[in-house]
């Protein structure tokens, strides 16, 4: 009995000290790990750290990747069991708040990282924890909700981009006349649904009715929204979104339009880069939602990717801090934005490529990716009403006024202003 | 005399090492995250910090309150529904393929291969295998139907509310019929011969045979392919998730008890929050249940081998 009482102890020893040995070690002064959802980015951020390194040549950094999807189920995981890493991409918004309200960020602010504040707001509102409104993170991209077209189909049936709501439907019957899918969206990925509405009827919704859901004078089955989710159950039900739309998932939706079978897709500018790296010969082009009437305002919708943290237990902050200022600079916005084609949300930022430069301009008449802005901090969270929402809306399943309905008392479990 | 003492001592540490490992294998991977799963339904969890102590509030959450209540009984009939399905195709048929395979009709060498074949497929191959039959534009499936002029019945299977749920049941039981069959196989082949010769003799017809005299001798097979299946459709969780997504798509008609619970306690793309409290909840009830039917329903399927045979 002995003899197993000793055995089973030294196994369990040998078990714990081999799980021990498998967790990585903190970094030693000067070191800092960095820890990121982004592996394809991995040689644009060695140019980063190497730039880094010309004004701080003693601190070194390793980059770790993890797969998007787990990513802040990993992060998390390692924070609360304080093996996180020294700095790291964190998301903007309620995933943000998820590794923010525990406490495990570092206050940011005008002391630690001068130049912080002068950030744009709405990038700000991203990485600023509701519940004290101080920032933890220091904002890296912003993402832009538009219309992406083919321009080379465009002129060869002879249509310009639309302004109108009108001239949208009128762009899509010549195209539809002229054998090509007009828009390369379907609705079988759950996501895809709320990019449809920001992309195509930000100016109808307007920033108006955003104002009044965020004070609460509105809900989501004002006239200004329901008609226009009207107007998008009218594109699908003319047939003007992908044949079989509800069974076209996003990566299908994605190769009708890189493939040149579709000529316009509705989504964000984080779309831009794939579709020209799986057909560089692709000419594209971009244009925000069109507007009701025309002097209307035209929007886009905007929302902020995310951002960079470093550990509040982290034993190298001061490290961490030099590469949050570093982050913040004008410097490292250029660079960041020109190699990644990304845009940076740092002031005074110029762009070479043309088309960020066109969707830069297009941000300056914006209202927020909404759901994603406001209402992903509790469950049932406004995205996932949405998507559901117009999903079964576009299946012909719900009228545009009982999606409103819907989506108003879901949130209404969590946001005072709608209980009523 | 000393080899005598010496044995029991060497046999006792051969013993020891023998079950240690997996004991505690077993301790650490099993015991213990099903132990702190219980724990953890019992708190109020900010991501994966724990907070306050709430005894069993997540448990009534989860299963009476908004807006938890009515995923999670919509949830749980899908998995009903996937369960009652698979009983009748993929083991019903799966005992009517071990039947003809059982009688050595021409080829049953070949087919007896070809049946199993899917069933060594990793679920990742399989589901996107057949998302990309079901595909609307590019698909197989369509295509074939529409060459055989059904073109009117065409569909996007996985994109209509009506079909996607029974299109990925139909998947699952492509996928593992072979399992079944094998079972049922082997206890048909254990039968006998002399009793199914002699009722042969006797003048049965094939009916009779198979209701009277393989159906209840094969009876511990379907103990173990019934209470699996049972197991397997309440657990379900791969093929929806590769197939149609986290969120059960289109709008929640194929969200399962599995889906669910991933999306409370890790979050998803578009909520962001984990909720390890209802999450492990969550996870307390579908193990207390499928633990709870499973033991029962084995004990009364044993009780009917013994009465049948």
């Amino acid at each position: 009995m002995k003899a197993l009482k000793t055995t089973a102890i030294k196994t369990l020893a040998a078990l714990a000290a081999a799980s021990a040995l498998s967790w990585p070690l903190a970094a030693a002064a000067g070191e800092l790990r960095f820890w990121t959802w982004r592996n394809e980015d991995k040689a644009a951020y060695a140019e980063f750290f190497k730039d880094f390194n010309k004004q701080h040549p003693d601190v070194k950094i390793t980059f770790e990747a993890f797969e998007p999807q787990n990513y802040p189920t990993v992060l998390s995981t390692a924070m609360a069991g304080d093996k996180g890493p020294d700095v790291m991409m964190v998301r903007a918004y309620g995933a943000f708040e998820a590794v923010a309200r525990p406490g495990y960020l570092l206050e940011l602010n005008e002391s630690n990282v001068p130049g912080l504040t002068k950030l744009p707001e709405p990038a700000l509102k991203g990485q600023t924890l509701r519940a004290d409104g101080k920032i933890y993170a220091v904002p890296f991209a912003t993402q832009t909700m538009l219309i992406i077209y083919n321009t080379e189909i465009f002129a060869r049936v002879g249509v310009k981009p639309p302004e109108t709501w009108d001239e949208l439907l009128e762009v899509s019957k010549k195209l539809k006349a002229a054998g090509i899918i007009p828009f390369a969206n379907g609705t079988a990925t759950a996501w895809q649904n709320e990019t449809l509405v920001s992309a195509l009827l930000s100016s109808q919704i307007g920033k108006q009715f955003e104002a009044d859901i965020v004070s609460g004078k509105a809900d989501f089955t004002d006239k200004r929204f329901v008609d226009a989710l009207g107007r998008l159950q009218d594109l699908a039900k003319a047939d003007y979104l992908s044949p079989s739309f509800s069974g076209i998932d996003y990566p299908s939706s994605q190769q009708l339009f890189s493939s040149g079978a579709a000529a316009m897709f509705a989504g964000g500018s984080f779309e831009l880069a794939p579709f020209l790296k799986s057909n560089p010969a692709l000419k594209m082009d971009v244009f925000a939602s069109p507007v009701l009437k025309k002097g209307d305002e035209r929007l886009v919708g905007i929302f902020l990717d995310g951002g960079y943290a470093v550990n509040a237990k982290s034993a190298n902050k001061e490290d961490g801090l030099k590469l949050m200022r570093y982050f913040a600079s004008k410097e490292y916005g250029e660079k960041f934005a020109n190699t990644l084609g990304n845009l940076s949300p740092i002031p005074g930022v110029t762009f070479t490529d043309p088309m960020l430069k066109k969707v830069a301009d297009l941000n300056k008449s914006s209202m927020s990716y909404m759901m994603a802005v406001h209402f992903r901090y509790q469950e049932p969270s406004g995205s996932v009403l949405l998507q559901s929402g117009v999903q079964k809306m576009l299946a012909g399943k719900a009228t545009p006024a009982e999606t409103g309905a819907d989506i108003t008392k879901g949130i209404a479990t969590y946001y005072a202003p709608f209980k009523k | 005399m000393a080899a005598d003492l010496e044995w029991p001592t060497g046999r006792k540490i051969w013993v020891t090492a023998l079950i240690v490992p997996p004991l505690a294998f077993m301790a650490t991977f099993v015991v213990l995250p099903i132990l702190s799963a219980f724990v953890y339904a019992f708190y109020e969890w900010q991501g994966l910090k724990r907070e306050g102590f709430v005894g069993l509030k997540n448990f009534a959450d989860v299963l009476l309150h908004e807006p938890w209540a009515p995923v999670t009984w919509r949830a749980f009939s899908h998995n009903v529904m996937v369960f009652v399905t698979l009983m009748i195709i993929q083991n019903g048929f799966g005992f009517l393929l071990a039947y003809a395979l059982a009688r050595q009709l021409p080829g049953y060498r070949f087919h007896r291969v070809a049946v199993f074949l899917p069933v060594i497929l990793s679920t990742v191959i399989v589901a996107l295998l057949w998302k990309q039959f079901l595909h609307p534009v590019f698909g197989l499936f369509n295509k074939v139907l529409s060459q055989f002029g059904f073109g009117m019945v065409t569909t996007p299977w996985l994109g209509l509310s009506e079909t996607a749920l029974w299109a990925i049941t139909l998947v699952n039981a492509w996928h593992w019929v072979g399992f079944p069959t094998l079972v049922f196989l082997a206890g048909i082949q254990r039968i006998p011969p002399d009793i199914i010769e002699a009722s042969r003799i006797d003048g049965v017809s094939e009916w009779q045979l198979v209701r009277t005299i393989i159906w209840p001798l094969v009876a511990p097979s379907a103990t173990v392919c019934f209470v699996l299946l049972f197991i397997g459709a309440f657990n379900w969780f791969e093929l929806p998730y590769l197939m149609v997504g986290l969120e059960g798509s289109p709008y929640g008609s194929t969200d399962v008890l599995g889906l669910y619970f991933y999306r409370t306690a890790f979050g998803n793309q578009s909520s962001g929050n984990q909720d390890f409290g209802h999450g492990s909840a969550l996870a307390v009830l579908m193990f207390l249940f499928v633990a709870v039917v499973s033991t029962f329903w084995t004990i009364r399927l044993r009780r009917r081998e013994i009465e049948l045979s």
